[in-house]
């Protein structure tokens, strides 16, 4: 098994920690657990060490030293790392790429595929439906079909009539 | 309904009738939810804390499920009356500490209690005696349905329910089986199972949750993954690894009645003697022994009544239970005292199990062929009918 740090070297040092109910496990070469100060586990937090390794890198890339907040609810990066929240629903966005690699580590996959709120499932489905007439509006415009055009036309603005719609 | 109301009656639950209840004491599924456009409680200010509070309490108290509901806010309730509905396992630890805009709603039966303002805006749970988790999900499930028609919930198309923390993303569920395996820990293979249990994207912990002791050989399986699998995945997969961890446990226990049986009957036999005859006892240690307690009923010793009797011990030996039952504030070694009261009295009729039979019978066995399995002795009222052998 390699170092997860440097890739190198085999690892000889096995870290299992549990952060927020979760264990997460590191594996060490000798240089690399020197290094990283890996001599007292129960002071050594193996989650600012993840953080290091992947997430907080390129949020510290992305972002530079000042730090993005969040638009909605003024949430930094900083503060996320301290507590392991995030402070509103907008934080997804603005955090996204440094949450999707800690995403990545934690989850079976990356893309919700169980129960989704009735409302939104149907706004989606017709939100999709209407992207797809637009394209094919367009295609048929320019290629000067209008029967075909205007089938699409009306099937449009019935879509757009039944309501909830994000029109666009 | 009143707290004082709600909380003379016992949890629905604990009337232990559930499927696989001698090993699996409850089941249970949570659904974190959120609000959109407003942060979340741990970010929100109290102005804004109160606002959801007030927007989703009569959604919630209006809900079927919740006639003849009792809706508490966390700051109306004493820290004992909080403690309690933490030792029912209706609210969490940290919801018992939060203030403004924190609030509970339940059921009178117990087994469906709503948080507003905890971690998430919502935290919903259902909870089941015996290996229930399907039936768990479909009641909180129904729920949600409801309050989504409702209430406009933060969910994103790629990431699913967004909640506070990114380990609840997706789903928003957690699904959890608590499990007492005596067997297990007495025949050291716990941690393996527990290990084992790790790899397959499943945790381990203690009788409170995260970060808890595992006190009288109880601990809480549940998924450490949200994103990614559906619901019923989720369930699918805990609920094939509980059947294992039942077969385990059986296992262990008869491998150690065949192997060590003294090592075993020590054990009952010795909180037997303590549970009856202590005058001062604290809580870790009467899990401990109450523990061995319901071994003694598995194997056979006592019947249903005194398995209610154990079983309800474990709760009513709580810290806030005592303090609840006795009206008046207790220190910790008035409590100890209470507590042992309590328990010998509870158990004053339990006659001593005659362990002596098991030893007989496992001679027998390993004298002749292969014999019928032992049985239960019979020795309290009639044999419980367990699952055990």
């Amino acid at each position: 098994m390699l170092c997860d740090v440097c890739k190198a070297q085999t690892a000889s040092v096995f870290l299992t920690q549990i952060v927020d109910g979760k264990i997460q496990k590191v594996n060490l070469c000798d240089p690399c657990s020197k290094e990283k100060g890996v001599t007292d586990p129960t002071g050594f937090a193996l989650a600012d060490m993840l953080f290091g390794m992947g997430a907080a890198q390129q949020i510290g890339a992305n972002i530079g030293s000042e730090g993005v907040r969040c638009p909605q609810c003024g949430f930094t990066q900083a503060e996320f790392k301290k507590t392991g929240r995030l402070g509103c629903s907008v934080c997804y966005v603005t955090f996204a790429e440094p949450l999707k690699e800690l995403l990545k580590g934690m989850h079976k996959g990356l893309r919700h595929i169980g129960k989704c709120p009735e409302r939104l499932r149907l706004t989606q489905e017709r939100d999709s439906a209407l992207r797809q007439f637009h394209d094919d509006l367009r295609a048929a415009v320019v290629e000067e079909k209008y029967e075909e055009a205007a089938a699409l036309r009306d099937k449009i603005r019935a879509l757009e009539l039944s309501g909830g719609v994000k029109g666009d | 309904m009143s707290i004082g109301n709600i909380l003379s009656k016992s949890s629905d639950w604990l009337r232990g009738d559930g499927p696989h209840h001698h090993i699996v004491v409850t089941s249970r599924i949570r659904l974190a939810r959120n609000l959109a456009g407003v942060a979340f409680p741990g970010r929100a200010k109290a102005a804004e804390r109160v606002d959801v509070l007030e927007k989703i309490r009569p959604k919630v108290e209006s809900l079927p499920e919740m006639v003849d509901a009792v809706s508490l806010a966390c700051q109306d309730l004493s820290p004992v009356d909080k403690l309690l509905l933490v030792e029912r396992h209706l609210i969490s630890r940290e919801h018992a500490a939060k203030k403004a805009g924190a609030a509970v709603v339940m059921n009178r039966r117990q087994n469906l209690s709503i948080m507003i303002n905890e971690e998430d805006h919502l935290r919903m749970q259902s909870i089941r005696s015996g290996l229930q988790l399907r039936a768990a999900f479909k009641a909180i499930n129904k729920v949600d349905s409801e309050l989504e028609q409702q209430l406009d919930y933060a969910f994103d198309s790629n990431l699913g329910y967004l909640t506070a923390c990114p380990t609840n993303v997706g789903t928003g569920m957690r699904a959890s089986a608590m499990v007492h395996v005596p067997g297990l820990v007495l025949s050291e293979q716990i941690n393996q199972i527990v290990q084992a249990v790790n790899k397959i994207g499943l945790a381990v912990r203690g009788l409170y949750g995260e970060g808890t002791e595992a006190l009288g050989n109880l601990f809480q399986v549940s998924n450490q993954t949200t994103l990614g699998e559906k619901e019923e995945e989720i369930i699918d997969r805990l609920h094939k690894v509980i059947l294992e961890i039942i077969n385990h446990e059986l296992n262990a226990r008869q491998v150690l009645l065949h192997n060590k049986p003294n090592t075993l009957l020590d054990h009952v036999g010795r909180s037997y003697g303590t549970l009856r005859h202590a005058y001062s006892m604290n809580s870790k240690e009467a899990l401990n022994h109450l523990s061995f307690a319901k071994l003694a009923c598995d194997l056979g010793f006592y019947g249903d009544a005194q398995r209610h009797a154990i079983d309800e011990l474990f709760i009513e030996t709580q810290p806030a239970h005592l303090q609840k039952g006795s009206q008046q504030r207790l220190a910790t070694d008035e409590r100890d005292v209470l507590r042992a009261e309590i328990i010998r009295s509870k158990m004053a009729s339990f006659a001593p199990p005659d362990l002596e039979s098991v030893l007989v019978r496992e001679k027998e066995a390993r004298g002749g062929a292969k014999k019928e399995p032992p049985h239960g002795s019979g020795a309290g009222e009639e044999p419980s009918g367990t699952d055990f052998f």
